[in-house]
């Protein structure tokens, strides 16, 4: 049972913080640790050579893709963008199939025919990730909309980076929701940066993206995307109203990608951003943040956390190992599912 | 018993069987529930279905793409409309990046069953951006497929198919085909996507043709043979796929083919067919095959300035004629016609 205590983020939208129960920062701490080692364990074996597609990794940023998805349902929707490996993995979506899915195989989640950045569970509700920028916001809206005609309570959750909140469709895809009343929740990282292109230079300096948003007349607030326990509180008051109010709500989460915006490797060399400002923000890591507050309320000792590392190593080696031997598919599936018979 | 009834009723009659037959269906679009209602198209289906399922829309094509995407992956089965292809443009991201590949990058997952009415302009100072017939860029997209009926029957027959079809479905509705009247039967029938049409037999030369130069086709296909020149008439309504066997088994018999468009010339689906029967039957050719579109400009707005770029029945005889090697006469054509080139007849008056 989660407490929650008033902390006025926003004048219409009374969101309040909460306290936690510890069975839900075990599950987070697992859910964060175990999407880092399957990112770095990426980064680590992408030069081999095996994992032939653009790869984005979400280091750094993992606490906003499972702060989020720990508070909404199995049957809830999910889509989601490039980065998409966190949001998959948090929501549920098949880990072995994933990396499946990034090694080419039969086996992957899309057959072979997607890659990292189509991912697809939908057993999970995980609807699929897309690579054009702002692609999946109206389509979650879409599936938002499907749920009000169907009558069912689900929520559609919309994770997009800043860089999608310049696109027309985003304008387009809030003006619906709100008109409509869907039950949206538009789930903004902001990273600051799209690919090496900083936010100074695409938005004018002073602007709060989820203020621009409230505007649309949806409820919004904003969070500390590192803080897991920050991201879970507002996340779970935002479904429940979602589904009480049936109105869409938007969320800005500040994050901070630790690698480079494609690829396994660190870019801080190349000029676009100072190493300074990429080690405030490795200050700021997302799993140390988490353990420190369980650690200073004596919840989780060195034993379990020893123990969680080791279940989660033995699990992602068995899912490269799974996804190493998997077969690829044949050369004539190629030309098989252009349409549904 | 024949029951006859106009393009527009037979599109209404569809949306409405399609509505009622499942409760999946919505139809949404700017204008569908005002009082013009798409040329009559969408006519009663707001009284009828209620406005959760019958809705106007934002001015956000692109979005509404993507909305009607997203709904269809949960179960709904959305049909768009838009007055124009032109406005169309700004949901094409949407259309080619997602509704055409989703269910081929997600390993057949989830197909995307929207059906995407656009209609297509001509004359009457439609001009640059109201009549642009942009059939090859669909039909380039693998994962699409692209209607364009002629006769009310396949109107309806299409439009039903369209809807109840797993796959994204583009129905191309040319605007001077509206007034069109024709047998249609009562209730629900399908026309299959993928099936030409093999209007009228004839021994001479085979015209492939689709929307509506089918009908100018029609003309001059009847002043031919008033003039001993039998031509076969294949009507393609689907131009993605194309119904290859049945273009195939009309030029082996023929020997000749006249490929036409509603678009510009230059990578158009008349191209596509030149092409391809180039390639498959060189050997039955008796004459090199020929195709006639628009020139490859935009489309002007003046009376004056159309009068040379629209193609008519016309221009079809006079190529018939160059292909056999006869002189033929159009001047039965030319008297006809009683109304401007820039109208389909006296019904139209405008202003789109």
């Amino acid at each position: 049972m989660n407490i929650y205590i008033s902390l006025n983020k926003s004048e219409k939208f009374d969101i309040m913080t909460a306290i936690v129960d510890i069975d839900t920062k075990r599950k987070m701490l697992f859910q964060l640790k175990r999407i880092r080692a399957v990112e770095e364990t990426i980064a680590k074996k992408y030069s081999e050579g095996k994992m032939r597609c653009p790869t984005h990794l979400c280091t750094g940023q993992e606490a906003i893709a499972v702060g989020v998805c720990a508070a909404l349902r199995n049957d809830d929707f999910v889509v989601s963008t490039h980065r998409s490996h966190g949001h998959y993995l948090a929501k549920g979506g098949d880990l072995k199939k994933m990396l499946a899915e990034i090694y080419g195989k039969a086996t992957g989640c899309s057959g072979g025919k997607g890659g990292s950045m189509h991912l697809i569970d939908e057993s999970v509700g995980f609807m699929g990730s897309t690579s054009i920028v702002g692609g999946t916001i109206p389509i979650g809206t879409g599936l938002g909309l499907s749920i009000k005609l169907n009558g069912t309570d689900q929520v559609s959750c919309v994770f997009f980076g800043d860089g999608a909140t310049e696109e027309g469709v985003f304008y387009e895809s809030l003006n619906f929701a709100v008109l409509k009343g869907l039950p949206l929740l538009y789930i903004c990282e902001n990273n600051f940066y799209s690919v090496y292109s900083p936010l100074h230079v695409r938005q004018p300096s002073g602007r709060n993206i989820f203020e621009m948003a409230r505007c649309f007349g949806i409820e919004s607030s904003k969070g500390d995307g590192n803080d897991v326990i920050d991201v879970y509180s507002i996340v779970s008051q935002s479904v429940d109203y979602i589904r009480t109010q049936g109105k869409p709500i938007f969320l800005e989460f500040t994050t901070y990608r630790w690698h480079e915006h494609c690829g396994p490797n660190f870019d801080n060399d190349i000029g676009y951003r100072t190493c300074e400002e990429y080690l405030w923000w490795r200050g700021k890591d997302p799993i140390a943040l988490l353990i420190n507050n369980i650690k200073n309320n004596n919840e989780i000792g060195d034993p379990e956390i020893k123990n969680i590392e080791k279940i989660i190593t033995e699990e992602v080696n068995e899912a490269f190992h799974f996804a190493e031997i998997s077969q690829f598919p044949h050369s004539e599936d190629a030309f098989t599912q252009l349409f549904k018979l | 018993m024949h029951r006859i009834v106009n393009y527009v009723k037979a599109v209404n009659e569809a949306l409405h069987i399609a509505m009622e037959s499942d409760a999946k269906v919505i139809t949404f679009g700017l204008g569908v529930d005002d009082p013009k209602c798409i040329f009559g198209t969408t006519a009663g289906l707001k009284e009828k279905f209620g406005s959760e399922r019958v809705f106007d829309m934002p001015v956000s094509e692109n979005a509404l793409t993507g909305v009607a995407i997203g709904a269809s992956l949960n179960g709904i089965r959305p049909v768009m409309s838009h007055q124009r292809l032109d406005f169309f443009l700004l949901g094409m991201d949407q259309l080619v990046n997602n509704a055409s590949k989703w269910f081929y990058m997600f390993g057949g997952k989830r197909s995307v069953p929207i059906t995407i009415r656009l209609i297509l302009g001509r004359g009457w100072g439609q001009g640059p951006q109201h009549s642009q017939n942009l059939q090859a860029w669909f039909a380039h997209i693998p994962g699409l497929k692209v209607v364009m009926p002629v006769t009310p029957y396949d109107a309806k027959g299409l439009l039903l198919s369209s809807i109840f079809d797993d796959n994204p479905v583009i129905y191309l509705e040319h605007r001077w085909l509206h007034n069109l009247e024709g047998e249609v039967p009562e209730g629900d029938y399908r026309v299959p996507i993928g099936k030409a049409h093999v209007i009228k037999q004839g021994e001479d030369l085979t015209i492939v043709s689709l929307s509506y130069m089918t009908i100018e086709a029609l003309h001059a296909v009847d002043v031919l043979e008033r003039q001993g020149i039998h031509c076969e008439l294949v009507d393609l309504r689907t131009v993605s796929p194309i119904d290859w066997e049945t273009v195939f088994q009309s030029v082996k018999k023929t020997g000749r083919v006249l490929a036409l468009d509603t678009a510009t010339e230059t990578l158009s689906i008349a191209g596509e067919v030149v092409a391809k029967v180039s390639m498959e039957l060189f050997d039955a050719l008796k004459s090199p095959p020929r195709r006639l579109a628009l020139p490859d400009f935009p489309t002007p707005t003046s009376l004056a300035l159309t009068e040379k770029y629209y193609r008519r029945a016309e221009d079809i005889v006079n190529i018939v004629g160059e292909m056999l090697g006869n002189n033929l006469n159009i001047k039965e054509i030319l008297d006809s016609r009683k109304s401007f080139h820039d109208v389909p007849g006296d019904w139209f008056k405008g202003p789109f």
